[in-house]
């Protein structure tokens, strides 16, 4: 296209190690990382019983959420492993997020193409599928890991393989496909989501430069919280569905008094 | 037709009646929870919460239009 817009499905490489492509999503990837990482060093450095501001206010920000997880999964154990798990991905998808609208992860890059598009050194790490597609395998592991050692292995594979009847046959049938569409609705709802306001900002900046970019870019920012609270949000339902088994059966008995045992 | 104009046109269609379906189901979503709120105020918070994660579910299809629309014309 001449004078028009361009956009990318797949990130651009800035460099290559070997055979592997560098691509400035990794490089926008690594940085959020790595300050994450600066971050929890610092705030968990020095922590007192009688704690300072910064202390309380860092303890407010991640006890909330683990009261959250524990309220809803209704199990202490469970809770206390994968919330290190749910909170960690929020965080990164987070601040990936905003850190893709900060002016300078797109305005900072060199020419390619004869110098008619500039190839970013870092760009929004969730417009790359790879990175979206690497979260929703890790969350669907992680509900399957929590569903079979809460529940055992036999008893988990019987909520999709059963023999009981054809219609409990069929619907075990049913969830275990929906088990495994949940990683393409993971990966391609936060990808679309981010990737569809890149674009979208991209082409209200060609037609009305400078101010109706400003509430899109608001808006952004919401969606960019938004989408990462659903990322963590339903991890942490799919997983309380994994952990219970089903009440509706008629000789489930054993099976709820194991529960609440458990 | 040339390839240029076809893609212009599987993206339009692709997207625009992609988008039909959840537009009308977070119409439902969003009226049903406002009703909700309005009977019954003191549980709005978790209604609003539900109302968002009903939202996404809803969303994803329409954004799934999207990107098969983006894949049409991009690639």
């Amino acid at each position: 296209m001449d004078g028009g817009i361009s956009i990318h499905l797949a990130p651009l490489a800035l460099f290559h190690i070997g055979t592997f492509p560098v691509t400035n999503t990794l490089v926008a990837t690594f940085t959020v990382s790595i300050l994450l990482v600066v971050f929890a060093y610092i705030a968990g450095r020095s922590l007192k019983l009688k704690p300072s501001k910064f202390q309380t206010v860092v303890e407010l920000l991640v006890m909330f959420p683990y009261q959250f997880v524990r309220e809803t999964l209704e199990n202490d154990k469970v809770a206390e492993r994968i919330f290190p798990l749910i909170m960690t991905v929020f965080l990164l998808v987070l601040f990936q997020n905003w850190f893709g609208l900060l002016p300078i992860t797109e305005g900072i890059g060199f020419f390619i193409g004869g110098g008619h598009e500039i190839a970013p050194f870092a760009y929004s790490g969730a417009t790359d599928l790879n990175f979206t597609l690497t979260l929703g395998i890790i969350a669907f592991f992680a509900i399957e890991f929590f569903g079979v050692t809460t529940l055992g292995a036999l008893k988990y594979s019987r909520k999709f393989i059963t023999f009981k009847s054809p219609m409990a046959f069929v619907i075990g049938f049913i969830e275990l496909v929906s088990e495994l569409a949940r990683l393409i609705s993971f990966s391609f709802r936060l990808f679309g989501n981010i990737f569809a306001g890149k674009v979208l900002i991209l082409v209200v900046m060609l037609f009305v430069p400078y101010f109706v970019p400003v509430p899109l870019m608001a808006f952004e920012t919401f969606v960019g919280f938004i989408q990462a609270a659903i990322f963590a949000l339903l991890t942490l339902f799919f997983t309380k569905v994994a952990i219970e088994m089903h009440e509706e059966e008629h000789h489930s008995e054993e099976g709820e008094s194991h529960h609440v045992a458990a | 037709m040339d390839l240029e104009s076809a893609k212009a046109i599987g993206m339009a269609l692709a997207v625009g009646l992609g988008v039909i379906g959840p537009g009308i189901g977070i119409g439902i979503i969003v009226g049903h929870a406002l009703e909700a709120m309005g009977r019954n105020p003191e549980a709005s918070g978790r209604v609003l919460v539900n109302m968002f994660i009903g939202i996404a579910f809803t969303e994803a299809l329409a954004i799934f239009a999207l990107v098969v629309g983006f894949i049409i014309k991009f690639t």
